[in-house]
């Protein structure tokens, strides 16, 4: 048999004044991971596009099977088995799983559709993958995990033999995490060959044979997973090393700025109390689902509360809308920068100055002059990179959108900052940078609370961590607990699944 | 050599629609004698103030996200509203003109209620309001249209006054667009209704105050046409909405919203002029015209489009 599933020699791609990706080379054997890595704007994602075919590169070869392609369309590559799971899902919701799965390839009988068939076939499937759903429950009602799970059901039944798996563990918990893990193992036994993007690095490392890493369109290095560390790959990732990954620093703690006293919204959390100082930031840990985001998304005025009260500096709020939080100095960097954070037609200027326009009103008009000054003052101190404030946020990479957020609300000079998963999807310098903004904005005296899910990163950053699980405090823990090494991931993780 | 270049692109994703209208005119000037008189070029802008102002209307809406598919009627409405009290008394030219623009600001008020608090969407919610405001109009006016007689009323109408009232309205809305907050929350509600709101933009509010502009530009687009006419009709402006939905669009405003520009409606909506009166003046054939208009607003959108996905 061939030796290569995929091998890929001396690739190139050129963008109009850039190079997003060059002379890239790496072979994947049947039945192995294959990890990629690199910092957001590496060519990751040109890469596997030149790969399924959406871009045809400028210079270099991808053989598959020992076959070269060429010319070819994602529809012909998916034919020829080179499937991709995609970072960001687009399922049929109202579709059944049964229809999912055979869509493109409906089973028909004298011109109609076969659906008792396609529900009997999709049923065997589902049991077979340890999915507990019927094959006539509509997609919309499974979870992302779930949906991934359905997508990699769909390409291997096209008979894929290549999987392409983009960042699939961003949006799972931990649990789910290791279901997918298990389907892995189970595909490379049926010698599938797995490329795995990811920037959870333990993950791959635990995963991988082989780890390929880019940096700025460039091929770095292909190394085998045994023979490297955490620190290294970072090191080649970034091309400098980090000395450390959480630039935590002490600062001076004041009183208590802001306290949340039995909070409940009936149904997803129940008597939340909590209380976080000036300087400080506070950890919110927890598993995906435990209504950690419900929350901090009360407390702005996203969503309703039933009972309890949000103090502030003594006096007690009422927050009815995100405006009653924003006018009370309440900012949050939400959890979906996509959804709740951006305006991704609109410029940077004009996303960091909306919550703050009311600062800039001369009169009748926005005072643009003083709008633009205060913008590039941000874009300065937060080191976002863009030819010009008056670029559209879309075009962005993720860690520079997630600076544009923090500038709109730094803006607001905020006294409680909340982060909803801060640090989700962007890559290890800008997350360095981001956790340095942190520090500083803790020095200044601002209140911090900070939602994560990444252990290490509550870790490393929090003054005072506090875990939820099913909606209710669980667990609190100190910095002295965590610097000392008493307290562990593994104490974290168990008040996080700790039942109420 | 390589700067050049990129300037060429900036240049053709900026200014794609321009291009087609400059080509559109370039080739009228060369085989039309009449059109590269002045009285025509009036003409043309006379012709397109009416539509013009209901596409500057549209243009805010469909930035939001929406559509607008009441203001055919709404001129209507706008225009037996007006004509009712003139008739009465042709000098009570200031209360018709009020009149007639709070009436169509109420059924804009209507659409935008449903829309942002009753979550109708917005085609569906102003589908009925079409035609709940065209059945209004000819209750109001027992079928019949009204003779105006009003000699002060007319001179809304007269010479160069449609054009002045359009151009003061695009130049007022260009400036709520980029220079005012009302503008910049437009935008940001367009763009992505949830950040927007997670931003403290009072959304729902917004998305009010821009059905009931829209409904306010069709009532005074409504008695610009009952003065150009001498009537107040209530059969007038069916099918208004397509044209001013296509100038908008021509003009680069995202259906899907958070995209848009006065100028730009401002071109689509003399792309469309240029293209009555031209085929006119070359004796095409009426239904030829409409067919011709489709490809051509078609075509120029693909420009339009095309031109901005290369700089991609």
């Amino acid at each position: 048999m061939e030796e290569y599933r995929l091998e890929v020699r001396n690739l190139h791609k050129k963008f109009p004044g850039v190079y997003a990706v060059k002379g890239v080379s790496f072979q994947i054997k049947p039945g192995e991971v294959h990890a990629l890595v690199g910092e957001n704007g590496a060519g990751k994602s040109t890469l596997m596009k030149m790969i399924t075919g959406e871009y045809t590169p400028d210079e270099g070869e991808i053989y598959h099977n020992g076959k070269l392609l060429k010319n070819r369309s994602i529809t012909d590559s998916q034919k020829e088995g080179i499937a991709m799971i995609h970072q960001e899902l687009a399922p049929l919701p109202e579709m059944s799983i049964a229809e999912n799965i055979f869509l493109g390839q409906e089973m028909m009988s004298g011109g109609f559709l076969n659906d008792k068939v396609m529900n009997l076939e999709a049923e065997k499937i589902l049991k077979e993958y340890g999915m507990s759903y019927g094959p006539k429950t509509k997609v919309g009602k499974l979870s992302v995990a779930q949906i991934q799970m359905l997508e990699i059901i769909k390409a291997v039944r096209k008979n894929a033999d290549i999987i392409i798996m983009d960042e699939p563990t961003s949006s799972l918990s931990d649990e789910e995490s290791q279901i997918l893990f298990k389907i892995i193992e189970e595909l490379l036994e049926k010698q599938v060959a797995i490329i795995y993007i990811s920037h959870r690095l333990d993950e791959i490392l635990s995963l991988a044979n082989q780890i390929t890493v880019l940096r700025d369109g460039e091929y770095i290095k292909t190394v085998p997973a045994t023979g490297v560390t955490k620190d290294q790959l970072v090191e080649m990732m970034v091309g400098r090393t980090l000395d450390n990954i959480y630039p935590k620093e002490s600062v001076e703690i004041g009183d208590v700025l802001f306290q949340i006293k039995n909070l409940s919204s009936q149904g997803v959390f129940k008597d939340v109390n909590f209380e976080v100082r000036a300087g400080e930031i506070l950890g919110i840990s927890g598993l995906m689902g435990a209504g950690r985001s419900e929350i901090m998304n009360s407390i702005f005025g996203i969503d309703k509360y039933d009972s309890g009260e949000i103090i502030l500096e003594g006096k007690k709020l009422q927050i009815k809308s995100t405006k009653d939080a924003i006018d009370n100095k309440i900012a949050m960097v939400s959890e979906d920068r996509k959804l709740f954070g951006l305006i991704l037609c609109r410029s940077i200027k004009e996303n960091i100055s909306l919550p703050n326009l009311h600062k800039y009103h001369k009169s009748l008009f926005v005072n643009e002059s003083k709008e633009k000054e205060s913008v590039k003052q941000y874009k300065e101190s937060l080191g976002i990179k863009c030819a010009s404030v008056n670029v559209n946020v879309g075009t962005l990479s993720g860690g520079n959108q997630q600076k544009v957020v923090l500038a709109k609300w730094l803006l607001s000079n905020p006294k409680v900052l909340i982060l909803d998963e801060p640090t989700r999807g962007i890559d290890v310098g800008a997350k360095f940078e981001i956790y340095k903004i942190m520090v500083e904005l803790a020095r200044q005296g601002i209140a911090i609370i900070m939602v994560s899910s990444d252990l290490p990163e509550v870790m490393g950053m929090s003054d005072r961590i506090l875990v939820v699980s099913s909606g209710k405090v669980t667990g609190c823990f100190s910095r002295d607990d965590i610097v000392s090494g008493r307290i562990t991931q593994k104490n974290l993780l168990s008040s996080a699944l700790q039942e109420v | 050599m390589k700067i050049k270049k990129l300037n060429g692109m900036e240049f053709a994703k900026k200014y794609g629609i321009l291009i087609v209208l400059i080509i559109m005119w370039i080739i009228m000037l060369s085989v039309s004698p009449t059109f590269r008189t002045t009285d025509n070029a009036v003409n043309i802008l006379r012709q397109v103030s009416v539509n013009g102002i209901i596409a500057i209307g549209m243009t805010f809406v469909i930035m939001t996200g929406g559509i607008d598919l009441t203001v055919g009627s709404l001129i209507a409405v706008s225009g037996v509203v007006a004509g009712s009290i003139l008739v009465a008394n042709p000098d009570n030219v200031i209360l018709a003109i009020i009149a007639a623009i709070i009436v169509c600001g109420f059924f804009g008020a209507i659409n935008g209620f449903f829309v942002a608090y009753m979550r109708v969407p917005a085609f569906v919610a102003t589908l009925a309001g079409m035609t709940i405001a065209r059945g209004f109009a000819y209750v109001y006016s027992d079928g019949k249209p009204y003779t105006l007689a009003s000699e002060n009323f007319s001179l809304i109408g007269k010479g160069s006054v449609p054009i002045i009232i359009f151009l003061i309205i695009a130049l007022i809305s260009h400036i709520i667009l980029s220079k005012m907050k009302f503008g910049r929350y437009i935008y940001a509600t367009g763009g992505n209704l949830k950040a927007a709101s997670a931003s403290g933009v009072k959304v729902k509010a917004i998305l009010l105050k821009v059905y009931i502009l829209g409904g306010v530009l069709a009532g005074i687009a409504g008695i610009v046409l009952a003065s150009r006419t001498n009537s107040g009709q209530p059969a007038v402006g069916t099918g208004y909405e397509t044209d001013a939905i296509a100038a908008a669009v021509i003009g680069g405003t995202s259906m899907t919203g958070g995209v848009g520009t006065i100028g730009g409606t401002l071109i689509g909506i003399l792309i469309i002029g240029t293209l009555n009166n031209g085929l006119n003046l070359l004796d095409v054939s009426s239904y030829y015209q409409q067919i011709i208009k489709g490809l051509i607003i078609l075509g120029a959108v693909c420009f339009d489009i095309h031109s901005k996905g290369s700089s991609r």
